[in-house]
Order: C-alpha cells, then structure tokens, then sequence
C-alpha cells in the first residue's frame, strides 16, 4: 500500500536511532543497544502503519479526548480522612525514613 | 456438561448451604489438575477462599445470605489491587506490589459474599492480544493448549473456560474482555465506558478502560453487572445513571427489532468459518423476529491505526508513576535520582510496555502532537459518529469479535503490527464508548471456539445483553 507521504501534516518516515535516544530520554527509559535496534524498525513499522490516518479529511472535526461528555467533576473542597493509615501506605515504598520516602541524590 | 448459572448455584446454596464449601473444593481440584498446564493465574489464594466460602455457607445457613453472588467463587484479573493480595500486573515491575486497599469492583463483590479464589493471568499492564507479554508465562487456550488464550484478560478467559472460576472480572481497553472470551468460547461484556469504575484499576488507558465481567452464561453477566455498576466518587470519569435491573429485560422478546450488519466488516479480513457462522447467527435472530439491516460503519478501518496512537499516549503517561521510587522494582545499581529512573524502568518493564512508552513519547511530542495525537482524536469523533449514526437505525449492531479463532503460542510475537490487527473489531468500540457483548456462535473446523459481538447503545447493555441471551437460548437447543 502507498500511502501519500505528508510534509504538508508532519509524518514521520523513518524512527532512526537518535529518534530512540532522544525519546528514551524523555520518558526517563533505559534500553539496552538491542533494545534500541529493534524498537527502531518496529516504531517505523507502526508509524508507517498509522500514516493511513492521512487520507481522512479532518478539517471540520473537533478532537475527541472522552465520551462521557462530564465536564469538570470536582468534590467538595474538604479533608477527607483515608481509612488506609501511612505506614501501611508506605509498606510497598523500596527506600523509607521516619515515615518519608527516601529518594537518591540529585546531583 | 453445561455449567451451571448462577442463579442455579444460588438455588442450590440455599437449598444446602454447605454446597458452597463443595463448589469451592471442586474448583480449588480443577485448578490443581489444570493449572500446571493452562498458567491462567498468577496467585491462587485458596486459603482465603476457603475461609470466605465458610462464612458464607453459615450465612445461607442462618437465613442471611448477600444476595446472588454469594458464595459464587470468581477470579479477579490481577491488574484490580486487592487488599493485603499481591497485584502484579503481570509485570516483573510489581512483583512483590502488596496494595493497601481494594479497588471498588473488588469492595463490591466483597460486600456482596463473593468468595475470591485468585488472580487471573494477562499480558502485563493489559498490553496485548494473547498473554504471551505476561512476565509469568503464556495462559494457554483451554481449548487446544498449543494456542493462545487470547488477551490481554487470556487468564480469566482460560480460567471459566475451564471450571477453575465461576466468572471472572476484566478489563477491556482495545478487546481485552471480549477477544480472549472469544478465543476460550465463553461470554465477556464490556460496558459503556464510565458504567463501571476504575478506581483501583491499573491504568492502562484511562479513556478507554472499561471494567466487565467474563461468565459461561449471558444470564450470569447480567447478574454480575448488577452488583458492579453505578457511579462511585472515587471515580470522577463514573456515570451517575441508575443501574436497572439487567436480568429482567433478558427474555424480552426480539420480533421487530433491528439488527445492523455492516459491509466493512468482511472487507477487515474475517476469516470465512467466522463470517459463515454469524450467518447461521443471524437466521437465528430472523426466526426470533428480528430483521437484519445493512448498514455503514465507513471509518472503523481507522480504528487499529487512532488505536494505537491514542492508547499508547495514554499508556505512556500512566506508567511514568513506575520510576522506582513510591513503589514497584527499584534499581540496586543506580548511583544518582535520575539514573534511579533510567535503571528502575529498563529493568522492570518488558518489551510490550517499553515499546507502547516509546510510541506515546512520540506521538505526543513536540513536532508530531499535531500530525499524530490530534489528528487521531479527530478520527476518534468520526469513528463515534458511525456507531451514533447505524444505531440510529438499529437496535444492535451484530459484528465479529476478531478476525481468526485463537492463533498458536509464538505465531505473531514477532510483529506488533500483526499482533495489533487482532483488535481490529473491537478497538474502535472502546474508541466510540459503547458497550459491546462477546458471546460464542459455534466451533471452526478445528474444533475452537469462534465468537460474535452484539454492539449497543451507550448505557443500553439491558438490550445489548437481551439479544445475547436471546441468541444463547435458542442456540442452545
């Protein structure tokens, strides 16, 4: 199948590896070099999939985020007391002290 | 053997209250027989099953039982957190992941007496077509066990295809309900987004989720959806509708209504011993009365591609909460914060979810939101407007569920793009919200079970749910 290519809508052809480097960084993701190979072809596979997309005229479409059509659902504005006390809470946190959760340095 | 319903069980509970500790023992053997073999849970906690059935038994005793449900035993899929049970996801990234409460279809099935026998296998997170992305191994097809179970809910399917649960609870995202209950030739509903809440759910994604159960009956699910539904504040995207009572409409009958068959589906790909079968299905409705109209679902070829642009922003932005730190796998090896995040997440997540993260990065960054993210919001609204438009016309829509029976172990691993065309019919549902019913319509030519889809109105599964047991009932015979 070919589809039409779009500079006009910004497609994406091929996922090369700088592509991966730069999204693993966004997504705070570590991949090992194999890792990186084949998720390459395969992302360019999916985009070259989805790039059919192109030939459905949208211009006179809203986008769709939710079908509910609830807008703004918001509780009262009130301390609600959990019946999960802390230490419970915390009994799945890998690093703990006196009832905070430890992070590793920053820097 | 026909199983039995749930209100057959109930009426034998009743009858003798101790018949719950039976049924329990009688699973508790079949999943000692079975289980080595099908892998359809990743924890069984017999124990507290058995004490559960216990109290419940004494409850039928004294007169004061919790209604239907009670004493049923159920799986629950185990990406629902459950109090004081370890919930993995079926990801190595929650494998010692202990929550500290219990998600509200869980809460509701407790408070109604259900005795819970263990957590069902799935592709981890939800993601994928066969449970083969499991972190704890293949749920092989009932069926055939060379083949999948189908997914992402393969365990629960696999689990009340072969009598190691009564039901079970799912969640459905692209199909993950209703293509597995397809596979192992049982029934899987997904409801109306927002009928069911999600709270406690794992997130997949979030405007997809639905919650349903998986039964052998029609009858059962709808008296399993009675007990779930209705609006919950802990989940702001809930419905605030009344729940009806599902099992009254059930025998209504069917003479007049209107049934859609769209064009497009054969033009999907629909292999031929399914698209024969729906045929036979679709006489059967013409002798309840129904009429079969044509009708044009134009825009559901785009739902795999809006599918997977959508759900893997989602996906992506709902497991940014794994960074090692608040709970889940965290790295020994990392020296500072932000390799803390790197390390954690590599060694966690499997391919399946590194690849849906990578895709959802992607689409939704800067230079490509538009092209990618926003375009396929757009066709998401046409894709609902298809669905609005035929059932304007018809009571039902009739469709497949997947294109082929269950495929073998390993066959489409190797490419996503295969593995992603097996939602083909049911992604585009979840994309326009409405509630869809998976039932079995006969075995192919190599004895699987085959399975067809009965697509309604939004809040309206009292009608989907009613053709469905329509159908059952008079197929059965």
């Amino acid at each position: 199948m070919i589809y039409s290519v779009g500079k006009k809508c910004g497609f994406m052809d091929k996922i090369t590896i700088t592509d991966i480097d730069k999204l693993a960084k966004l997504a705070r993701l570590g991949l090992t070099k194999a890792e990186k190979q084949s998720l390459a072809s395969q992302m360019t596979d999916i985009l070259e999939y989805v790039k059919q997309l192109d030939e459905v005229d949208v211009s006179q479409v809203e986008p769709t985020s939710q079908v509910t059509g609830l807008t703004n659902v918001t509780r009262d504005d009130k301390v609600l007391r959990s019946d999960i006390d802390r230490d419970e809470l915390l009994s799945n946190t890998p690093d703990t002290e006196n009832g905070f959760i430890k992070v590793k340095s920053v820097l | 053997m026909a199983k039995d319903t749930i209100t057959e069980l109930n009426k034998k509970f009743m009858q003798r209250p101790d018949c719950v500790n039976d049924e329990l023992k009688e699973i508790l053997r079949t999943i000692d027989i079975r289980e080595d073999e099908l892998n359809a849970f990743v924890t069984v906690t017999a124990e507290s099953a058995l004490q559960e059935a216990m109290s419940s038994s004494k409850r039928f005793e004294s007169g004061k039982s919790k209604g239907i449900l009670d004493g049923v035993v159920v799986g629950i899929k185990d990406v629902f957190c459950t109090k004081d049970v370890r919930t993995t996801a079926s990801s190595k990234m929650l494998d010692d992941f202990v929550p500290a409460y219990d998600a509200t279809v869980v809460k509701k099935l407790k408070d109604a007496g259900a005795v819970i026998v263990g957590k069902n296998n799935c592709d981890a997170w939800a993601h994928g077509a066969s449970t083969e992305n499991s972190d704890y191994g293949v749920t092989k097809n009932p069926w055939d066990s060379t083949r999948v179970s189908g997914g992402s809910s393969g365990g629960s399917a696999a689990a009340v295809a072969s009598g190691e649960c009564v039901y079970s609870i799912g969640s459905d995202t692209g199909g993950s309900i209703r293509q597995p209950a397809a596979f192992c030739g049982v029934v899987g509903l997904k409801p109306t987004y927002g009928r069911v809440s999600r709270y406690g759910l794992i997130a997949m994604a979030s405007s997809l989720d639905c919650v349903g159960p998986i039964a052998s009956h029609v009858e059962d699910i709808a008296k399993i959806l009675e007990v779930i539904a209705g609006h919950d504040e802990k989940d702001s995207t809930s419905v605030d509708l009344p729940v009806p009572n599902y099992s009254l409409a059930l025998d209504k009958p069917l003479k007049g209504k209107k049934i859609g068959w769209a064009k497009e589906f054969v033009e999907l790909g629909l292999n031929k011993e399914i698209a024969t079968a729906i045929d036979s299905a679709k006489k059967i409705y013409q002798e309840l009365g129904a009429e079969i109209v044509d009708i044009s679902l134009p825009n559901i070829k785009y739902g795999v591609p809006v599918y997977y642009i959508i759900q893997p922003a989602e996906v992506s932005s709902n497991l940014g909460r794994y960074d090692g730190i608040k709970y889940g796998h965290s790295s020994s090896e990392s020296e500072n914060l932000i390799d803390h995040y790197f390390k954690s997440r590599d060694e966690g997540l499997g391919a399946e979810a590194k690849r849906r993260i990578m895709l959802g990065t992607f689409v939704l960054s800067a230079g490509y939101y538009d092209a990618y993210y926003n375009k396929a919001m757009k066709v998401r609204t046409l894709i609902k407007q298809d669905f609005e438009k035929a059932l304007e016309k018809v009571d039902v829509i009739l469709a497949p569920v997947a294109p082929t029976t269950a495929f073998k172990i390993g066959e489409k691993t190797s490419d996503p793009v295969q593995m992603y065309l097996a939602d083909v019919y049911t992604a585009a549902i979840n994309l326009a919200g409405n509630p869809a019913l998976s039932l079995p319509c006969g075995f192919d030519s190599s004895s699987l079970p085959m399975g067809m889809q009965i697509i309604g109105k939004h809040f309206d599964e009292e009608t989907v749910l009613n053709f469905g047991h329509m159908y059952e009932k008079k197929a059965e015979k």
